[in-house]
């Protein structure tokens, strides 16, 4: 396997010296070189070396380990961390090294098998080591410099790893010489592709070990630099993107190749090391995230990236088009390289060195040409945008394709995508499931599930779940998933760079920067249109075709670009103007951007919602391997099926008219009062399904007021509010409230936590430690991940998310994560690091809190909301609006930690729904003015924060308490916006029952309990959801 | 240029139509979902013959007609033997055996326009043009006892641009029976619950989000669209003595030019407007 390796990477070596693709064909000649003999030696030397390094670590005990690990490791997150998070941290650093050797598998097992593995890891670091070492063999295209320099530092590793404490003040000073050494080499090697074998090593003062890693970039050129080992990717990333010139980079990312067609994405937050493990250091720059209208992008360089990424991807195949498309894109190609088509330089023959299409037939080439002269007077600019408006059009433009069967193991493709997943047999859309659909991602060995929605009138959401070729398969498509749905459907306000180390609890999340951020951040890009060079196209080498090779297909095999001639002067002109506009485009959105954008998504979920199909055919199709079988009975399937059916009936029955369904009203209602006019329907699916009736969105609070995105805010929300029939009062509450329990207040988060979910969903909560720990030893198959788009609701565009959490499979997973707080178990670091990062934020409000003053200040805090956490379910019975003292006792109070007031997420939606517009009706008045002046305070809110303005959000906590008719469900959040703290009661009251229920006194009750628990209070927001069967929808 | 370049501003757009003349084989002997009264030829031809004169007078398309053949009861139908899309046009493999022979005409004729043609000849494939509703964004392909499974991945492998998704059709002869493309984003849809499941498939699958345009009887869910450039939308409905309610539901739309056409002899054998042409936009002559 080594040589194998070695041998590899050594052709790639050779080839790029060559500067021909001839990789493929002497992978023996290559590992004979005396180069790579060479490097092997220097290999094993430093194998030696570092063999030596590990035993003192082994010697000590786990944890000191653990700690010496940690600070190593954390860096630069060290100061954001609690101590006892960089505990965790470590685990997941000492861990890999054993995993390693037993199963290839996915470094994100770690977590999970932490506990199990530790004691091993006393004995095998000795191993580990060898293991590491055998890695740096695999990376015999790092030049010998690299190696002397490696052994070099290896030798001084083991003093290093002794005197820890040492290393971590060193570890900021280090960081920078490696830089400047780094920086000196790129410059030499960037884009020669070539090994330098004579170096002389420098030494640096304190010398670490580095690795050379080389990336293919997407104009077919080589990028080299010499990272750290212990890099992370994120490191590797910005040197790339640096290098390219790039900004605008959210959108793209480091691919490695574990073999020819199992791509993953480097995760920035990670190390490199320990990704790719064994792998060589050879990466792939790519775009991981394809926007859905690339003229939003600030610069025309970006666009350039991703024109090029599509070129690969239409020669390629991996995007399909017609024949005159092909042809039109080819020729919006050759505009941009070549510049307007000139018969004299441009001979018949002169396309036939681009590839257009993955066959290319001379009648292709013809129409390409012809298309070409029609195009004269485009700047290269101009082409590539145009270029994008065709390509973005291609139904199969960024969809991430897997292969899967179904329950029935029929082969089908899985498409992640901007709007959701896709599902596919053979070349047909089968379904479709829109990211506002899903409730929950899951996989679990290599099988791999969604929760969905239930569609309009039906109780229940359905799990569907799919099989994949593997468990690695499996996972990789689960974080595809999560960065897609994160990244396009999530807005999170501007962090400090902290947040990217702290946002996401669990490694299981997307870390990077969301679209809507990406965007924002693009606005503020000020510097001229860069200049750059197009070429590369046509360097794609034909014989490339259907031949995917691992490592970047064909950019590896691509010569060097040579500069094109005369276009390229008036490419820059070009250049500048339309980067220009752009800009100026991009102030003009600036403001509404922010809100705009999932405005925009989501009216159009508020019509798919409305229309929704009633989903049977999904359940038909794909329902074998429903995780929902988990805790029903066969009898409670067949029920739920049946309920369904009569649902459907029902539906079918009456007039099909657009309305809103169920969740899409929910969503909009903090306080919702329902009616439902299958009263047993309903009753006697609450147990199995209480999720149904509760739910809870966040309210918004806050006070100060910009106007301008006021007034727009408000009267959409007007608007949507009648349209929906819906009273919205606000009660908002300024009153700072103590005993809002800090102390005791848990994050719980973990979504990656499922396995361990699973095992116990059986069992009483009691079991939970001990059950939760051998799970967590199972093997790496059994590696569970989990997601629910829900978990950032705060953050989410999408209001449904929060509603999902209440499932009971759910809830015995909070308790149990919550159980694991509070042990303080081992348990995997994922659970814990949203903890740690809560109590840090904890105290931090805790200090402002004193000050009593207005001030809107940053809020530096962006975290997910566990809503999921308050769900925790009462059985007990309690009455209506169960007093908040009362449910605390039972119910873990959790530190929900956000990043923007939970307002705005019930802004947006509301917003979204301006489809079903309509007006006002009179008797609804003085309750929309109510909402009026609620909204006024709102909007600011949202503002402030998109902006960077806001406050750290110290605690929330939800509690929720159930009985037959009511569900109420009481969200305090504590924020601390500049010195001021501020304590809101959110109350969500969900009255189920019969038409005869009498709302308005409902309502009036509600309110007047609300007063009563809180007399120091005052109600600043009511909104009042109403959801009425069709038969009722007569009232009011 | 056509494809995807031309995007959805370009719908409907339309220079030819391909129509057949109807045989007199079709009184007794055309296919039919229900038994019913015959045919009256007289009145078959002449409506026959005012849906081609508004094609081409009123509205300035090439039409090219071909010859009724008596052999082939259902010729008339010529929209179940081609899809045109932009410059590609797919040559079917029609459901009903009886039929398969329709296309050899209608690729006579499609050769002379120049189109990039597809013929269909996987045995195991059926495909009716009448199953398949271009959307200008997108394909569906209803999956009924004329159009299988594979009948319409040959569809999608032959327009790779556009996402084909399949919708079950069950109680009606084809998908566009009870629905079809009233404007650029405008979906025709029949009130009946198999249509409107049928739609709310559609909308599910679609990352796109088309208006919708109930009309209250399903056949006159069926109707034609096209951008003339002197005339803006144009659309072709059934008359107001044929199903008064819908009628009134096509009146509404105010930026149409609306012309209503009967087709009630057709009827009877399950036609519809859009059965009765293939329309092609031919934007270069090659």
């Amino acid at each position: 396997m080594m040589t194998e390796v070695g041998s590899e990477t050594e052709v790639k070596k050779d080839s790029e010296q060559a500067g021909a693709d001839k990789a493929k064909d002497k992978p023996e000649e290559a590992s004979d070189t005396p180069e790579n003999q060479k490097s092997r030696k220097a290999f094993s030397e430093e194998a030696l070396d570092s063999s030596s390094v590990p035993v003192p670590t082994s010697q000590s005990s786990p944890s000191s380990q653990k700690k010496e690990k940690d600070s190593s490791e954390s860096k630069g997150i060290s100061r954001f961390l609690p101590p006892w998070l960089k505990k965790q941290k470590s685990y997941t650093l000492a861990e890999p090294k054993d995993e390693a050797k037993k199963k290839a598998v996915g470094e994100d097992q770690v977590i999970e098998e932490s506990e199990c593995q530790l004691p091993e890891e006393v004995a095998q670091p000795k191993k580990s080591l060898e293991e590491a070492a055998t890695e740096n063999q695999h990376n015999a295209k790092a030049d010998e410099k690299e190696e002397k320099h490696s052994v070099s530092s290896a030798e001084t590793q083991p003093a290093k790893e002794d005197g820890k404490e040492m290393e971590v003040e060193k570890v900021a000073e280090e960081k920078e010489e490696k830089q400047v050494e780094k920086e000196k080499r790129e410059t030499k090697e960037v884009q020669t592709g070539e090994i330098k074998t004579e170096n002389i090593p420098q030494k640096s003062p304190k010398k670490i070990k580095t690795v050379q890693c080389k990336v293919m970039l997407l104009d077919g050129t080589e990028y080299s630099c010499d990272l750290e080992k212990r890099a992370k990717g994120q490191m590797l990333f910005d040197r790339v993107c640096e290098h390219l010139n790039l900004l605008e980079k959210d959108y793209f990312g480091l691919l490695f190749y574990e073999n020819s067609d199992q791509k993953n994405w480097l995760d920035p937050s990670k190390e490199i090391k320990r990704q790719i493990r064994s792998l060589p250091w050879l990466f792939t720059f790519n775009v991981k995230f394809y926007p859905p209208d690339p003229s939003q992008l600030t610069e025309d360089i970006t666009r350039y990236f991703l024109c090029l990424q599509l070129r690969q991807d239409i020669a390629s195949g991996r995007l399909p088009c017609s024949f005159v498309t092909h042809a039109l894109l080819g020729s919006y190609t050759l505009q941009a390289e070549l510049g307007d088509h000139d018969p004299e330089e441009h001979h018949s023959d002169y396309i036939s060195e681009f590839q257009f299409a993955p066959s290319q037939t001379q009648e292709m080439e013809e129409k390409v040409v012809e298309l070409h002269r029609t195009h004269r007077g485009l700047t290269p600019a101009q082409a590539d945008s145009q270029f994008l408006e065709s390509a973005k059009r291609l139904s199969m433009y960024g969809v991430d394709l897997h292969h899967a069967k179904d329950s029935e193991g029929v082969d089908i493709m899985l498409g992640v995508c901007a709007n959701g997943l896709l599902i596919y047999k053979d070349r047909l859309r089968i379904n479709r499931f829109a990211w506002p659909k899903i409730l929950k991602i899951s996989y679990k060995r290599s099988n791999f599930y969604i929760k969905v929605r239930p569609a309009e009138l039906e109780q229940f959401e359905s799990t569907i779940g799919f099989k994949l070729p593997n468990h690695r398969a499996a996972k990789r498509l689960w974080k595809v998933c999560v960065e897609h749905h994160t990244f396009f459907r999530l807005i999170s306000p501007e962090q400090p760079p902290k947040a990217k180390f702290l946002t996401l609890g669990s490694k299981f999340r997307y870390s990077g920067r969301t679209q809507a951020q990406t965007r924002q951040a693009s606005n503020l890009i000020d510097r001229p249109a860069p200049y750059f060079e197009r070429t590369s196209s046509k360097r794609v080498s034909r014989s490339l075709d259907g031949a995917p090779i691992g490592i970047s297909d064909q950019s590896l095999l691509r010569d060097f670009p040579t500069a094109q001639g005369g276009p390229a002067g008036d490419k820059v002109i070009d250049i500048e103007g339309v980067g220009q506009d752009k800009l100026k485009e991009g102030s003009r959105e600036e403001n509404g951007s922010p809100v705009k954008t999932p405005q925009l998504e989501l009216i159009q979920d508020g019509k798919n919602n409305s229309l929704r199909v009633d989903g049977e055919n999904i359940y038909v199709r794909h329902s074998n391997l429903m995780l929902e079988d988990l805790d029903k009975t066969q009898d409670d399937l067949l029920k739920h099926q049946a309920s369904i059916n009569e649902l459907k009936r029902n539906f079918m029955e009456s007039t099909p008219e657009p309305r809103p369904n169920e969740w899409e009203k929910r969503r909009i209602t903090p306080l919702s009062l329902q009616t439902h006019g299958k009263k047993e329907d309903y009753i006697s699916q609450v147990k199995m399904l209480p999720v149904k009736e509760k739910q809870w969105t966040a309210m918004p609070w806050i006070a100060e007021a910009k106007p301008e995105e006021t007034d727009k805010s408000s009267h959409e929300t007007l608007d949507i509010v009648e349209e929906k029939k819906q009273a919205e009062v606000g009660r908002e509450e300024t009153v700072v409230i103590d005993e809002t329990n800090k102390g005791k207040m848990q994050v719980a988060t973990d979504a990656g936590e499922t396995c361990k979910v699973e095992h116990l969903s059986k069992k009483d909560s009691s079991s939970l430690p001990s059950d939760s720990s051998s799970s967590s030893s199972s093997e790496s198959e059994d590696e569970v991940g989990e997601y629910q788009p829900h978990h950032r609701a705060i953050e989410e565009v999408i209001r449904e998310e929060q509603e999902e959490e209440e499932d009971t499979n759910r809830k015995r997973e909070h308790q149990e994560k919550i159980m694991q707080h509070v042990e303080a178990t081992t348990e995997g670091s994922k659970l814990n690091v949203p903890v740690e990062r809560t109590a840090q934020v904890t105290a931090e409000a805790l200090v402002q809190e004193n000050a009593v003053t207005i001030a809107t200040e940053e809020k530096n805090f962006s975290e997910d909301m566990k809503q999921d956490l308050g769900e925790e379910k009462e059985e007990e019975q309690l009455r209506l609006n169960g007093d908040v003292s009362h449910v605390d006792i039972d119910v873990a109070p959790q530190i929900i930690c956000c990043s923007e007031p939970p307002v705005v997420k019930t802004e947006m939606v509301t917003i979204s729904d301006a489809a079903q517009r309509t007006e006002i009706s009179t008797k609804e008045v003085p309750i929309v003015q109510t909402e009026t002046k609620t909204i006024t305070y709102e909007s600011p809110q949202f503002d402030g924060s998109t902006g960077g303005n806001a406050g750290v959000l110290l605690s929330a906590q939800t509690i929720t308490s159930e009985s037959i008719s009511t569900t109420t469900t009481t969200h305090i959040t504590k924020m601390v916006k500049g010195g001021v703290s501020e304590t809101r009661i959110e109350k969500r009251i969900v009255i189920t029952g019969d038409a005869d229920i009498d709302h308005d006194e409902a309502l009036a009750q509600a309110i007047k309990e609300a007063k009563e628990q809180h007399p120091d209070m005052s109600v600043t927001r009511v909104v009042v959801h109403k959801e009425t069967e069709l038969a009722e929808e007569d009232e009011e | 240029m056509a494809g995807l370049g031309g995007g959805p501003a370009a719908f409907g757009r339309c220079t030819h139509a391909v129509v057949r003349a109807l045989p007199e084989s079709l009184c007794r002997q055309a296919l039919r979902t229900a038994p019913g009264p015959e045919v009256d030829f007289a009145r078959a031809e002449r409506e026959h013959q005012l849906y081609v004169g508004v094609l081409k007078s009123k509205l300035g398309l090439q039409v090219l007609e071909l010859p009724a053949d008596e052999s082939l009861p259902d010729c008339v139908f010529v929209e179940d033997a081609a899809v045109v899309c932009e410059e590609t046009a797919l040559l079917t493999r029609p459901g009903a055996p009886s039929r398969r022979k329709e296309v050899e005409a209608m690729k006579r004729v499609l050769e002379g326009l120049n189109l990039n043609m597809i013929e269909m000849v996987d045995e195991n494939a059926t495909l009716d043009g009448g199953d398949v509703l271009f959307t200008g964004r997108e394909f569906f392909v209803g999956l009924s006892r004329r159009t299988n499974q594979r009948g319409a991945e040959i569809l999608a492998d032959t327009f790779k641009d556009y996402a084909v998704s399949t919708v079950p059709v069950h109680d009606s002869l084809h998908l566009k029976s009870f629905c079809s493309m009233a404007g650029p984003n405008l979906i025709a849809i029949g009130s009946s619950e198999a249509a409107q499941k049928a739609l709310k498939t559609m909308q599910q699958m679609s990352d796109h989000r088309y208006d919708k345009l109930t009309v209250p009887d399903d056949a006159a869910a069926n109707c034609i669209y096209l951008n003339v450039p002197s005339k803006g939308h144009v659309l072709l409905h059934r008359a107001p003595e044929e199903y008064p309610e819908s009628a009134k539901v096509f009146e509404k739309l105010k930026d149409h030019m609306l012309i209503p056409i009967a087709t009630t002899e057709l009827e009877k054998v399950d036609g519809a407007l859009t059965c009765c042409s293939v329309l092609i936009n031919k934007t270069s002559e090659l």
